[in-house]
């Protein structure tokens, strides 16, 4: 006999193996090399989570009471996948699109991204799983009891817990792992893959002991079946169908089912292949279980537990590794089960329920403070530890009495009154987020009452609602609704909750009208084989992409949101880091957002950040294909007109500065290449002249070279002038500090700028005395910017006698205006001749445009600001300088 | 062929190039720098080619060229147009305005003789 | 005019009946796979049509063993998925058919 202690020590071995698997798994990943992670036969054999201990004990206890009834369980899923080309292919894809993150979320995301679905779906699953995890803890409890062959109520609860506590510590270790929008878990889908192949071969191993080892082969094993009291096919019509029926709905909605099968799927290659391989898993799975039924009934002693047969045969005829093999394949069962399981809830709980509430109190403080993937990490692992506990109290409460596959069955229904808002939500358009509340709380309420409270007995419902029903009527009585009794209490539920449910959808459907993010949700849900997809999607509005950086860093992690970041700047086009934040940027922003922390919850951080917007403008463009209905519900539409203009509004302002910043880049690139062109067509043509050499005379000679030579100085002029630009732009320039007195920056630049003045002859009237003052400033790039202001006046100044006044006035700062007697820049063009290339006039003026860029530049890198003085009689420009670097002559 | 051109052309060394290149092949060359009555002395002068830049003082090549078009008596005159900005849609500018040939600076001076000899009326 | 071409080309975009964007007749090898997906669409129908006849067994007196119901039930199980596998296989490769396949489905 097998101790416990070595008991014990081989599921530890196995754990850490177990550990291993999901730890090499999790690195290969990280490194890239996950292809084989992605492999068809992984996902198939990580489906196997539907078979729990609950099939891998349960089963045979099942055929043993009910007969052939368990078939039903796996022939739905069996239907189901093979029928993948209708509900899978459909559901796998819109997950992969729309980055559906549990099954609460894909209600939720449906229907306009309501919270208050998710909160819902999310409660429903907790209370549907919560028996089913106390169920696993209880059949590894069993079959520890099975080899101590001591039954003190003191060993199962330690037994129990300790499997919880174990549980818990793997799922946070593999399943909050990483946290960002392709939400997989390859370490812990490859254990699970592991634990499907152990689970396999051990209630293979056990079926062909019996088969072979026991009743001698296959017609020999087929006789005594006939020979026992399973020997006739007897089935209960109703519950044959309606099993089928219950357990193809619950493949799909059960939330590890959908975790595993959806949230963990990777392309539409896993999926073709599971559909026929894991039918076949299944197959193999139920072959051997009426034989171990049969067999144990024959030589196990009457009042054998069922539920254990699959370890109490073996042990009966002394094998006891083919016992522990089997114990293995148990304990692989319970375990795979609750690590997804619990991954699947902490993600609705954290996503639905933490999330939104964390929000909500930190409602104003998302981008500045608070580290909020922090808070999801640990608000997963909170929920992964609370659903585990929760499992384990129930265990401990419920004292493990039922039969393990009533619960399973009780479970079932509860979780498949998601079904109608799920197929309704992905094939009828018309499904409104309040069909899908009506509905799943209609069906909800049936269920907790005709089935959920029943089965905890007289403890929660009093006896008398079983007598003449609630209060004394009858027609409310749990298990005969309206009268009609001799229903089995399961079909019972199963009739009445989903008819009511789906009514109920169906009908306050119809009779209500979804918002604009419904109806494009819906749209995109229904039509996701023809479209791209996507969620909704933000206006043009005035998110700030910093702010945006700084809350995904904090969701995604700094590394994860930057390499984002700048994949969206770069194929945008822009050389910045930051991308700006269009429509499809916040789309693609929310998808990755949500994948962590769930699409509503997505929406509503990036809509704090982006103004709130409630209703876009691409929204109601998206829908308005039905205008005519829209006409209907002006009403609606007049409260959000507002709203709407106002978006519009910014619209219309963001396309006009793009137009502009459009229209500037070209005006800009054409002005470089008029400018390098115009002297180059000199240089050309004179340097051919001069190659061809006929004709020409020494005077031309000498003329024309020195013409080029006056045009390749223009042209190194202004590359000296754009490269000037650039730096002082890029902010790369250093400054040469120095002492200096402004008089003698102005004498400087006067005589630099009037150097060639050849004919007008600019007057220039300056107060020396003003001028005495010692600047702490880079004294030549002041200079220049001198010379460009009093070059300016000579070159534009359209006076009959040019003369340019320079006034220096000491207040809080120090001003120096230079004001000419021309007739002044026009005022359409005052904001503009401080940009690169901007002439005050279409007159050649000798200069590339570039001076007052320039000017500003090195002014503002001097601390000091620039402008022009609109009101003045001619042309005035104010240049001001700090007074930290003025200072007064002594 | 001592056909007339005029050059209207606001950069003086350009103007200088090529009158230069056009007078030693025995063209007579008459110049003008400025855009604004542009179109009159081209009406005054009737050249047989002209030769016309786009970034004129005062009003636009295109502009000018769109006048022209427009009048019976230079309806036909023979248009080389010059522009220093090399984009695409500059030379469809251009020729929506009526430009017989379009050239972008810099050009060589062969370029600028064969054009001006391809255009002229023989 | 490339990227329309593209569009028609994919498999992926393919047949859903609703939309109105697919055309009404097609070259031999579209209307091919046209019939696959019929056939993988009617696959799960047949399958539960064939595991309900077990009902038609349940009428006392009749006595059904249980090893022929057994039997039944897992041949059912070992053949619906192999025809689902067979036909996402020639889906795949997307082969030509050969004449003789005509009178298929």
């Amino acid at each position: 006999m097998t101790t416990l202690n070595a008991l014990a020590a081989i599921s530890i071995l196995y754990v850490l193996f177990l550990f291993a698997v999901a730890f090499f798994a999790e690195r290969a990943s990280r490194r890239g090399r996950a292809n084989w992670l992605r492999a068809p036969i992984v996902y198939t054999l990580s489906l196997s989570i539907y078979c729990t201990a609950w099939t891998f004990y349960g089963a045979v206890g099942s055929a043993a009471r009910n007969g052939f009834e368990y078939l039903t369980i796996y022939l739905g899923p069996s239907l189901v996948l093979i029928g993948w080309w209708w509900v899978l292919r459909k559901l796998v894809r819109i997950g992969r699109v729309q980055r559906i993150t549990s099954i609460a979320d894909l209600i939720s995301s449906r229907y306009g991204k309501s919270n208050l679905l998710g909160v819902g779906v999310t409660l429903l699953a907790v209370i549907g799983t919560t028996p089913y995890i106390a169920l696993q803890l209880q059949s590894v409890t069993l079959s520890v009891e099975v080899f101590s062959q001591a039954s003190g109520g003191e060993q199962e609860q330690t037994t129990a817990f300790w499997v919880a506590v174990g549980l818990a510590v793997f799922t946070v270790i593999f399943g909050t792992r990483n946290l960002d929008a392709n939400e997989r878990h390859h370490g812990v889908v490859m254990a699970i893959a592991v634990e499907a192949i152990v689970k396999l071969a051990a209630l293979m191993a056990v079926g062909i002991f019996v088969v072979w080892g026991i009743s001698g082969g296959v017609s020999e094993t087929l006789e005594r079946i006939d020979a026992s009291s399973l020997g006739h096919w007897e089935v209960n019509g109703g519950r044959w169908a309606g099993l089928m029926f219950l357990s193809a709905a619950a493949f799909l909605c059960l939330p590890r089912m959908f975790q595993v099968m959806v949230v963990e799927n990777d392309n539409d290659q896993q999926l073709r292949m599971a559909a026929w391989a894991f039918p076949l898993y299944l197959m193999l799975m139920s072959l051997f279980i009426v034989p171990i039924a049969v067999v144990g009934l024959d030589v196990l002693p009457a009042g054998s537990n069922p539920d254990l047969f699959v370890l109490t045969v073996p042990l009966e005829y002394g094998q006891n590794a083919l016992a522990l093999l089997s114990f293995l394949g148990g304990f692989s069962s319970a375990t795979s089960m609750v690590i997804v399981a619990a991954i699947a809830l902490s993600t609705m709980v954290s996503n639905h329920i933490v999330m939104p509430i964390w929000l909500r109190v930190n409602e104003n403080v998302v981008s500045v403070s608070g580290d909020v993937r922090n808070v999801v990490l640990l608000s997963r692992r909170l929920s992964i530890g609370g659903v585990l506990a929760l499992g384990y109290l129930y265990y401990a409460q419920s004292g493990g009495g039922a039969a393990l596959s009533e619960i399973g069955l009780v479970a079932f229904m509860g979780i498949a009154q998601v079904l109608p808002a799920m197929l309704g939500g992905i094939f009828w358009r018309g499904a409104t987020r309040f069909g899908a509340l009506a509905g799943l709380t209609v069906g909800f309420s049936i269920w907790v009452y005709t089935l959920y409270l029943p089965s905890f007995g007289a403890a929660i419902l009093p006896e008398s609602f079983f007598d003449g029903g609630p209060f004394g009527l009858i027609w409310l009585h749990p298990q005969a609704l309206f009268g009609i009794s001799g229903i089995d209490p399961l079909l019972h539920t199963m009739i009445w909750s989903l008819t009511f449910n789906a009514v109920a959808f169906f009908v306050a459907s119809l009779s209500s009208f979804p918002s604009p993010l419904e109806r494009l949700q819906g749209a995109q849900f229904v039509n996701i084989q023809q479209g791209t997809g996507g969620a909704r999607s933000w206006s043009q509005g005035s998110a700030e992409a910093e702010d945006l950086m700084v809350m995904a860093q904090r969701i995604l992690g700094s590394a994860d949101a930057q390499r984002l970041f700048l994949r969206e700047a770069r194929r945008q086009g822009s050389d910045t880091h930051l991308p700006a934040p269009t429509a499809e940027f916040l789309q693609i922003l929310e998808r990755e957002l949500s994948g962590s922390v769930g699409a509503a919850t997505a929406h509503a951080m990036v809509g704090q950040i982006v103004g709130g917007m409630s209703i876009s403008v691409e929204d109601l463009m998206a829908v308005a294909d039905e205008t005519a209905q829209m006409m209907e519900y002006s009403a609606t539409l007049e409260a959000q007109s507002q709203e709407l203009s106002r978006t519009a509004a910014q619209l219309r302002a963001a396309n006009d500065k793009l137009t502009r910043l459009s229209v500037q880049k070209d005006a800009f690139l054409s002005q470089i290449s008029h400018e390098l062109r115009t002297p180059m067509t000199s240089i050309r043509a004179f340097s051919e002249i001069l190659r061809d050499g006929d004709g020409i005379t020494a005077e031309e000679q000498s003329k024309y070279a020195s013409i080029i030579h006056d045009e390749a100085i223009r042209l190194t002029r202004l590359l000296d002038d754009l490269l000037d630009l650039s730096v002082l732009e890029n902010g790369q320039v250093s400054l040469n500090l120095g002492e200096g007195m402004l008089s003698d920056v102005l004498d400087r630049a006067e005589a630099a700028a009037l150097a060639h003045d050849d004919k007008r002859g600019l007057q220039i009237k300056r107060d020396r005395e003003s001028e005495q003052v010692w600047l702490n400033t880079d004294t030549e790039r002041l200079s220049q910017v001198f010379i460009n202001l009093i070059s300016n006046a000579r070159k534009y100044c359209d006076a009959e006698s040019p003369a340019l006044a320079i006034v220096v006035t000491k207040g809080e700062a120090l001003t120096v205006d230079f004001i000419d007697n021309g007739s002044g820049v026009a005022p359409e063009a005052q904001d503009v001749i401080f940009e690169k290339f901007a002439r005050v006039s279409d007159q050649k003026a000798g200069g590339a445009g570039l001076g007052l860029a320039i000017s500003r530049q090195i002014v503002t890198r001097l601390g000091g600001e620039i402008s022009y003085l609109s009101g003045q009689s001619g042309a005035a420009f104010r240049v001001i300088l700090p007074l930290e670097k003025a200072l007064a002559a002594q | 062929m001592a056909g007339h051109v005029l050059v209207i052309e606001d950069e003086p060394n350009i103007i200088e190039a090529i009158s230069f290149i056009l007078s030693r092949e025995g063209w007579h060359v008459a110049t003008h720098s400025n855009g604004e009555d542009a179109a009159e002395i081209v009406r005054s002068r009737a050249p047989d080619v002209l030769i016309l830049d786009v970034m004129l003082p005062g009003r636009s090549g295109y502009d000018i060229l769109r006048e022209l078009r427009g009048d019976a008596a230079t309806e036909n005159l023979p248009v080389l147009m010059l522009t220093a900005r090399g984009q695409s849609k500059d030379r469809e500018m251009a020729e929506r305005a009526g430009a017989s040939r379009f050239m972008t600076k810099p050009f060589s001076n062969a370029e600028v003789l064969e054009a001006v000899r391809a255009l002229a009326p023989a | 005019m490339s990227g329309a071409g593209k569009s028609q080309n994919q498999p992926a975009a393919a047949p859903t009946p609703k939309s109105d964007k697919i055309p009404l007749f097609v070259e031999r090898q579209t209307y091919r796979r046209r019939r696959l997906v019929d056939g993988a669409r009617a696959l799960p129908v047949l399958g539960l049509v064939l595991w309900l006849v077990p009902l038609l067994w349940a009428v006392p007196e009749s006595k059904t063993h249980a090893s022929s119901g057994l039997i039944y039930i897992f041949v059912v199980w070992i053949g619906l998925p192999l025809v689902a596998g067979i036909l996402i296989q020639i889906m795949k490769i997307r082969p030509r058919v050969p004449r003789n396949d005509e009178g298929e489905t």
